[in-house]
This record gives structure tokens, C-alpha cells and sequence, in this order.
């Protein structure tokens, strides 16, 4: 039997520079690590989940440079130089992001597993677009499994966090 | 004036008291624990489906650099499962493996991706077994024995239930129908993986950290295999994330990291990999059906005859549970006044199956709710009206000895009737557009515990501050449901508090009393009476303090907004801060229990344990779905769903309760199905997963999902805290019938079968156009010797809930034997 030797994590031979939630962050780790597994386990983002590690289940979505990725399919060799936001980085100041407190207000996060990456792909969309359809909201959001809510109330306070956002902007 | 009735936390939708650290990803789960000198365990699993291990030597692995430890089946030989009944699982199988997936050993190494790399350098030979892939291949084989235990040769459990004479029933009938469906088996399929993290605290001591739905039950198990007393063993049940019954057994990788880490004294963490899920499983089982129903013209129903056949999967899980629950339940919606029941669970070489959202009473729902459809074609009878004639009503005992309490299920019909406009769509929507309506009926908590024993099911400390915060200690176990706010909101409410003013100890066995569990939906009314009677108890205590010190009647004081006032001059009064310390000075320091255990079940006969339940919820639901006759492609564009609730604690999270279980059901209905099949000969033939994986396992996306229309019925029921029922499974059960008697409405073809898939439509279509029976489904049931039924007289036949042809059964149970089950 050939059994082929990875580096091991103890081997930290790797290190990348990046913004990670507005934070300049340099972090050293084994070279086949994904972004996933340096956010988790080199930066103690415990934050961001996981449901497959194949990009199937989209729990463990982040923002890479403002776009959503699944970080279990990116290596964090990639990411050198790059702007990552992950849910920890979603409050300003202590205070909720108006989808964090929409989420929260009208039940959108049920076992509040999918919910981080929930969030961080929902702030993208509401990022490029002010005002999305259900539709469109459906649509951005089919690469995130939910098992828990049915999605009705993850739309719904999607859409509450449009008027919420659009209300501070009127302030 | 403040109003006295008017409630402030209970029935106003609201945020859930852990919503914040939902939201900002701070929920620790279990997978989210990282601890010093933290090492990582994985598991090499069985490549066969059945084979006997003939040696195994771990010398290679244990001497590779970074390894700790390797555990192999002679380190964990004692015998363990959820039921006292079938304690048939190894934490690591000793000599024989039964599903592809079956651990046989572990290794514990510094890093995960040594643990990994180590298990090829394990060598296992195993000799190859008979492989037994369904209930019919295995009472046709009952040799080689999957297990040395059971009815006999592959049969695991065998029973046969008759209440009246069933036969008169039919021959009084003026038609009787008899029709078999199959239900394909599913899985839970929860976003979080299994995870577990176990220490020997400084004290030398266990804690475990697992994601569980059951820490008693894991408790327990720990305490047997381990060979440890239960005072020696902290389990802590993390918030799970998603379990819908998936992580209510004890598993084995739970007692393999629980092991290693007394051995290694030092952290030790596994988490699996999502193949590995679908090896825990613990799911649907697939189960055969034949429905024999007799009528009256006028729809009401003379008698029925169910037979189920149950495929167990390789170990019993909760299945003597599941087998009884396929036939628990049928009795509890509609008046049947004569009922034969008999199941058959037979073990087969597949990852076991368990309790899945709705229990073993999904499948024959499916069945009941199909077969009425086509019975109310026959009697010309519109569905929504025959489903009203049969109603169960309140406080009825059924023909099987099942006490029900408020029954809604009448009210729950005429809203999605009225709702979806169900009379001027029903047979009238074009072709391709259907409407279809189904029923359900789920417990509301299983009436007995798993193990026999006299003690409460559920129990609450609370722990009142001088400065006014509220400590609620329990044993319930959050898995997104909301059960840390139920008993917040519970509290909160007696006690005039917000609920953000309770801290929760949940989940915790070293911290909280006994809660048996997050399974058999009894978590709001077991805990949350519990938490009533503690928060009660306070009040009264506090009250006496307050009245004497504002020298009023204590009955005149109201405690609303963080105060304890006069009623009578609601200025006159203390803080609730105040209050506590007035208590305290007058009584000593001020802590309070409750707890609660379910109502006698008038069902005496052997197996009456399954089903009995305080209560039960009612749910009726409509599905309009378009079909493509060329494609056989069929969606759901909207569903109307009517739920009988009792009271909605806080509405915000029942909705999502029945929302999420829609989804649930629309993706059994559709999709979902957990297939096997076998690998080409010239490799080893083995029956492995078909789809072992998220992307192929399908399940509903945000895309797919319907708009759905919630209502909730709130009428209280007497023995629900504050009148509430369950939620979290009953709105499951109508969603799959449903969609199939819409697919007949739509494109007149029966699938008998479920999931409905656009494959089994075309066949059913081609059938049709044939001029055959414009039908998918199964067409036999094969022979299964039954036992003689247990006869018991319903209640109308003077019957006492005994069985006139059984031994007549102990006064004093024996521990842990024979006695049943529940959940």
C-alpha cells in the first residue's frame, strides 16, 4: 500500500497577508490548508461553518474582495492580499448589521447553522443591489442549503432588512 | 390600569432569546470547540456491507509519526443502544460488520490529517458475507443472521395488534378498499455534521461536548460502555445544528472520542465528514403497506386492517418503536371503531434507520391519507367533506386506547378549505393543475420514557438573583427549535419579566435535571410545564415576601415589566430586584424545582407504550401543484396549511416551525430518497450508498421552495403550558399525501409511492394511455408469518385496555427488559 505524506499542520510553512473583517491580519499555516480551515482553525473564526467541505452545501460562503465564495473550495494560499468578510465582521461598532437584526427579529435563523453564510451572500446582494426582488433574493441564495426554516422567513427578513437599510440611508 | 389577563411575552411573536448569537456566529457548536493540546480522532469504516472480521492488526498505524492511539473493537466490547431492547451496537465492531460504513477502529493522532492518512495503515481481513439489501430478501434468507437477536433468522420485530373484530368490520361495509404503497426511505440530512469533543476534566472526570439531541440517553450509554458511574460524566449537548432526529441515538464515535480521551488524557475531537453522516443515518425507513379500509356509503369507516413491512437497516436503533409507530397513529384522526395492526422490521445490511421527523408515522400517513382520497372518488364525496364526516373529536379514547385531549382537526379542514378556495378548484383546474388535501395527527411528547422508570420526564431548577436575573437549569436540548425560548418565554411570563432577562443552563447534565430529550416533539409541553410549575413556585414565594412588606393580600399583586405591585394602586410595589431580595430576606436564599411527567395512558396491552401522548396536535394541508404531462416535471407553486397549536408561545418560531416542516415534507414528497445499490461484480459487488453526498442527495433549494400559507388554530389545550401543543413534526406529515392526490387531481394518475418523481409520473402516464391502471406503485405484499394478534376490545366493546388473549402482565416492571419504548 503507498501511502503519500502531506505536510502536516504543524508544518506552517505557509503565510499570507490579508484584510480580514477591515483588520490587516497575517496568518502562517500547512500550505494545503482551504480558507475554511485557516479561518476556523489558524484565526479562530469559529463563525463560519461547514456542511460538506465539497462546496455542496454553502454553509461555509464568506466575501472574498465583496463576492461570496465557498471557502472550503479556495485555498487560503489564494487569498494572499485579499479583502475577506466572514459573519464576525458583519456588526459596526457592537451594533447588528440590519440583516443581522431582521435575522434574528422575525426567525430566519432556526438552528443558526447556514445562518453566517446566509448573511454574508444576502450582504452581497443587497451590496450590489438596493433593492432586489424575491426573485432575485431566491436566486442568490439557492447555493445555500437551509434544512431548518423552509426559506420563507430567511426571505422575508432579507426584505425587512431592504426597508431597515433604506430607512438609515433616509435618516 | 393594567390589564390582569392581557399576556407580554407568551403569543407575541418575538425575537428568540438566543437569536444574537445565532446571527453573529457566535453559537458554539460542537465542532466550533478548540482546546489546548487538542487531539483528532477518525474512524475506518467497514468497505463491505456484510462480512465477519477475521484479524485486524493496528501495529502500523499505531507507530506512525503523530499518532496517539489506535482503538480497535476488543477496547469497546460492551454492547450499547437507544432502547433497553436492542443494546445491539459496538462503538467499534469486535467481529462482525454490517453496513458499509460500520467503524471497526480508530485513530487518534496530533493532527486530523494524520488520523487520516494513519487509517490505511490498519489491516483488516474480513470473509465476505451473504449481503441481505431489503425486507424481502431478508424473510426469504434468514441465514447468515445479521444478528443473533430478533423474532427469528432477519426478522427483528414482529407484532400483530387486534382492537375488535376487524373481519365483522369488514362485513359490514358497503365497499372496502385495499391498496399497498411503498415509502422510500430518507435522511435527516442536517447542515451540521456529527461532532464531538471529549476531556478528562482536572478532576479525572469526563465531559463530553456532542451535538446530541439526547445527553440523558448518551449519559447513560457512556456510563454502560465505559463501565463509569453516570456522577463520573458530564455530557453537554451543544446547540445542534439541525437535527430532526438524526442525533437522538448514542453513536459510536461519541464513545470511541469519550474512550480516547480517558486513555490519552487530553482533548479529543471528531468531527465527521458528510459521507460519514450518511453512514450514521438513523433515518426514514423505507416501509411496504397494505391498506385494507372498509366504508359505509356514506364514508364512515367499518374497519381496518394495516400491515406494514419495515426495512430496519443493520442494528435496532429505535426501530421496535418505529415498528409500532407505523401502526400508532392511523386511529387518531378518524373514527375507525374496529383496527388490526401488524408490522414487521426486518434487519438488512444498510446504515440503520431511526427516527426521522413524524417517526414511523409518516409512512403510513402517506398511505391512509392517499387511500381516502381514492375512497371519496368512489363514494362520490368531495375529500375536504369525508375527512369531516370520520373526524376524531375531543376527549375521545380511541379503538386503540389512546387518550385525546383538544382536537381541531374539523377547524383545521374548513380554514386550508377555505383558504386555498379549495371547492372552486378541486376537480376543476385545468389539466396539468391539481389541488390535493391530506390530514395528520402527531403527538404531542411520547407518554412513556424510553427505559421504564416512575420518574418525571422533564425537570427545571430555577435560581432567582438579588438583583432580579432569572438562572432556568434544565436538561432540554436546543436544536434550533427554540427550546431554550420556550422555557424563557414560559418563565418570563409568570414572573413579569422579558426574556431576555432569563439566563438558560440547557443541555447540560451536570448543570440541569433530567430533560429525557429533544425527540418525540416534547420538549414544550414536558420542560415547558416544568419551567411553569418552578416559575409558579417563585412567584408564590416572592409574592408572600412582596405582600407582606406592602402588607396587602398577596393576591392582589401582579408582577408585569420587572415590577410586583399593589393591583389595586399599581404604584404602590417594588422592583422585581426588590422583590427577590425581600424573599430572600424573609426566606433564605431562593431557588425553586418543577417538573412534569406525562398522564397514565389507559393503553395496558404489550406495545400500548408507543403512541400514548398528552396530547396531540392536528394539521390539514392543501398542495396545488402543476404537472407537465410531456416531462412528467411537477412543481408546487402554493401550499395552504391549517395547524392545530393550542397556543402559539411565540408565533415567530411556530411559524417557522410549520414552514420548516412543509419544506421538510415537499422535499420527501419530491425528491428525497436515501438508495443503494450494488458495485459491479468484477469489483466486489458490495451494496454501498448510491449518493452519499449533499449534491446528490436531493433536497429543496430557496429555488424550489413554494410560497406557503400558515394558520394557526389556538384553542388552549388543558394540558399544554399555557394551552400549547407541539409543532416541530405534525405540519410534516400531510404535506406528502397531499402532493400526490394533487398529482391525481392534475393528471389523474395515482403514485403510490413516495418521492413522486417525473420518472414514476411518465410510467404512470404511459399506464394511463394504455388504457391499464393509470397507476405507480407497489402491487404485492409478500407473506410474513404473523404472530396470533394480542386482542383487545376497544372501548365501545366494554374493553379495559387489556388483552383478553396475553399473559397477564407484572404490577412491577422489570428493569430495563421487555418493557417499551417510546419516542
Amino acid at each position: 500500500m503507498i501511502t503519500i505524506t502531506l505536510p502536516t499542520e504543524s508544518q506552517k510553512s505557509a503565510h499570507i497577508r490579508l484584510t480580514l473583517n477591515g483588520e490587516a491580519t497575517d496568518v502562517s499555516f500547512a500550505p494545503y490548508k482551504t480558507l475554511l480551515e485557516v479561518l476556523r482553525e489558524d484565526l479562530g473564526h469559529t463563525g463560519t461553518k461547514h456542511g460538506c467541505e465539497l462546496g455542496e452545501c454553502g454553509a461555509c460562503a464568506v466575501l472574498l474582495d465583496g463576492k461570496p465564495v465557498l471557502s472550503c473550495l479556495l485555498l487560503a494560499l489564494e487569498c494572499d492580499g485579499k479583502n475577506v468578510l466572514t459573519v464576525e465582521g458583519l456588526d459596526v461598532d457592537g451594533k447588528l448589521h440590519p440583516l443581522q437584526d431582521a435575522f434574528a427579529d422575525l426567525g430566519a435563523a432556526q438552528c443558526g447553522y447556514c445562518t453566517p453564510a446566509i448573511l454574508v451572500t444576502a450582504k452581497a446582494l443587497l451590496d450590489q443591489s438596493s433593492n432586489p426582488s424575491r426573485d432575485q433574493i431566491r436566486e442568490a441564495l439557492s447555493g445555500n442549503l437551509c434544512r431548518c426554516t423552509g426559506y420563507q422567513q430567511i426571505f422575508e427578513a432579507v426584505e425587512a432588512a431592504i426597508v431597515r437599510i433604506a430607512g438609515e440611508r433616509n435618516d | 390600569m393594567i390589564d390582569e389577563k392581557k399576556m407580554r411575552v407568551i403569543g407575541v411573536p418575538r425575537r428568540r432569546v438566543d437569536a444574537r448569537a445565532k446571527v453573529t456566529g457566535q453559537t458554539r457548536f460542537a465542532d466550533d470547540i478548540f482546546l489546548p493540546r487538542m487531539a483528532y480522532c477518525k474512524l475506518l469504516r467497514s468497505p463491505h456491507p456484510h462480512a465477519r472480521i477475521r484479524k485486524i492488526d493496528t501495529s502500523r498505524a499505531a507507530a506512525h509519526p503523530g499518532v496517539y492511539l489506535v482503538l480497535s473493537g476488543k477496547d469497546l466490547p460492551i454492547e450499547y443502544g437507544i432502547l433497553p431492547v436492542s443494546q445491539d451496537e459496538q462503538a467499534l465492531c469486535v467481529d462482525h460488520v454490517r453496513h458499509v460504513g460500520d467503524p471497526v477502529a480508530a485513530v487518534i493522532a496530533r493532527e486530523e490529517l494524520t488520523a487520516f492518512e494513519a487509517l490505511d495503515l490498519i489491516d483488516v481481513e474480513y470473509d465476505l458475507l451473504t449481503t441481505i439489501s431489503d425486507p424481502e430478501e431478508a424473510l426469504a434468507t434468514p441465514e447468515p443472521r445479521i444478528h443473533d437477536y430478533g423474532e427469528e433468522g432477519n426478522i427483528h420485530k414482529r407484532v400483530s395488534l387486534e382492537f375488535g373484530d376487524v373481519e365483522q368490520g369488514f362485513a359490514e361495509a358497503d365497499e372496502v378498499f385495499e391498496d399497498t404503497f411503498f415509502y422510500q426511505g430518507n435522511t435527516h440530512l442536517p447542515i451540521e455534521q456529527h461532532a464531538s469533543v471529549a476531556i478528562k476534566d482536572p478532576e479525572g472526570k469526563l465531559t463530553i461536548w456532542s451535538s446530541t439531541q439526547t445527553p440523558h440517553y448518551l449519559h447513560r450509554a457512556l456510563a454502560k460502555v465505559l463501565q463509569m458511574p453516570t456522577g463520573h460524566i458530564r455530557v453537554i449537548a451543544t446547540p445542534n445544528g439541525g437535527g430532526f432526529g438524526g442525533k437522538s441515538d448514542p453513536f459510536n464515535h461519541e464513545i470511541v472520542v469519550a474512550k480516547a480521551a480517558l486513555l490519552l488524557d487530553r482533548p479529543v475531537k471528531i468531527c465527521l465528514t458528510r459521507e460519514e453522516v450518511f453512514y450514521c443515518h438513523r433515518g426514514r425507513h423505507p416501509v411496504l403497506m397494505k391498506f385494507k379500509t372498509g366504508v359505509k356509503k356514506d364514508g364512515t369507516i367499518t374497519g381496518m386492517h394495516l400491515q406494514t413491512l419495515i426495512d430496519g437497516g443493520a442494528y435496532g436503533s429505535y426501530g421496535v418503536a418505529s415498528t409500532f409507530y407505523t401502526g400508532a397513529l392511523q386511529t387518531t384522526t378518524y373514527h375507525i371503531p374496529r383496527y388490526k395492526f401488524q408490522g414487521c422490521r426486518t434487519f438488512t445490511n444498510k446504515p440503520p434507520c431511526g427516527p426521522k421527523r413524524g417517526h414511523g408515522t409518516v409512512q403510513p400517513r402517506f398511505g391512509q391519507e392517499v387511500q381516502l382520497d381514492k375512497i371519496a372518488e368512489k363514494l362520490s364525496i368531495d375529500p375536504a367533506d369525508l375527512r369531516l364526516r370520520i373526524a376524531e373529536s375531543s376527549n375521545a379514547v380511541t379503538a386503540n386506547f389512546f387518550r385525546l385531549s383538544v382536537v381541531n382537526l374539523s377547524e383545521c379542514i374548513h380554514r386550508v378549505v377555505k383558504n386555498s378556495d379549495w371547492k372552486e378548484k378541486f376537480r376543476k383546474l385545468p389539466e396539468g393543475r391539481g389541488v390535493g388535501l391530506a390530514c395528520s395527527a402527531y403527538l404531542t411528547g411520547a407518554g412513556l420514557p424510553i427505559y421504564w422508570n416512575k420518574m418525571p420526564h422533564s425537570g427545571v431548577h430555577i435560581k432567582f438573583d438579588r438583583g432580579g436575573g432569572v438562572a432556568v437549569f434544565c436538561g432540554a436540548t436546543e436544536i434550533g427549535q427554540g427550546s431554550d425560548d420556550v422555557l424563557a418565554g414560559i418563565v418570563a411570563e409568570v414572573l413579569g419579566l422579558d426574556t431576555f432577562d432569563i439566563r438558560l443552563y440547557t443541555g447540560d447534565t451536570d448543570l440541569g435535571p433530567v430533560d429525557l430529550g429533544s425527540y418525540s416533539s416534547r420538549v414544550t409541553i414536558m420542560a415547558g410545564n416544568a419551567a411553569l410549575q418552578a416559575a409558579e413556585r417563585g412567584r408564590a414565594i416572592i409574592a408572600e415576601a412582596v405582600a407582606e412588606k406592602l402588607a396587602i393580600p398577596k393576591e392582589r399583586l401582579r408582577f408585569v415589566d420587572k415590577r410586583v405591585f399593589d393591583s389595586a394602586a399599581p404604584e404602590k410595589g417594588v422592583t422585581f430586584g426588590e422583590a427577590v431580595c425581600l424573599a430572600e430576606a424573609r426566606f433564605g436564599t431562593i431557588g425553586t424545582i418543577g417538573s412534569y411527567t406525562p398522564p397514565k395512558s389507559p393503553a395496558l396491552y404489550k406495545g400500548g407504550g408507543v403512541g400514548p401522548s398528552p396530547t396531540y396536535s392536528y394539521t390539514a394541508a392543501i398542495v396545488e401543484v402543476i404537472v407537465n404531462p410531456a416531462t412528467g416535471w411537477i412543481t408546487a407553486p402554493k401550499i395552504w396549511i391549517a395547524h392545530d397549536i393550542g397556543c402559539a408561545l411565540n408565533p415567530t418560531l411556530v411559524r417557522g416551525q410549520v414552514e420548516g416542516s412543509v419544506y421538510m415534507g415537499l422535499g420527501e414528497a419530491l425528491m428525497e430518497e436515501q438508495e443503494f445499490r450494488r458495485l459491479p461484480k468484477k469489483l466486489s459487488h458490495a451494496l454501498v450508498h448510491k449518493f452519499p453526498s449533499m449534491l446528490e442527495y436531493k433536497s429543496p433549494t430557496s429555488l424550489d421552495m413554494p410560497e406557503v400559507m400558515t394558520e394557526l388554530i389556538e384553542e388552549p389545550d388543558p394540558r399544554g403550558p399555557f394551552g400549547a401543543k407541539e409543532v416541530g413534526q405534525g405540519p410534516l406529515l400531510p404535506i406528502m399525501p397531499a402532493v400526490a392526490n394533487a398529482v391525481y387531481d392534475a393528471v389523474g394518475v395515482r403514485i403510490d409511492e413516495v418521492p413522486i418523481t417525473p420518472e414514476k409520473i411518465m410510467k404512470a402516464l404511459a399506464e394511463k394511455n394504455a388504457s391499464r391502471e393509470p397507476r405507480f406503485g407497489p402491487s404485492h405484499f409478500p407473506h410474513v408469518d404473523w404472530p396470533e394478534a394480542l386482542r383487545v376490545p376497544p372501548p365501545w366493546e366494554g374493553g379495559d385496555g387489556n388483552a383478553v388473549n396475553d399473559v397477564p402482565r407484572p404490577s412491577k416492571p422489570k428493569p430495563e427488559k421487555e418493557k417499551v419504548l417510546s419516542s
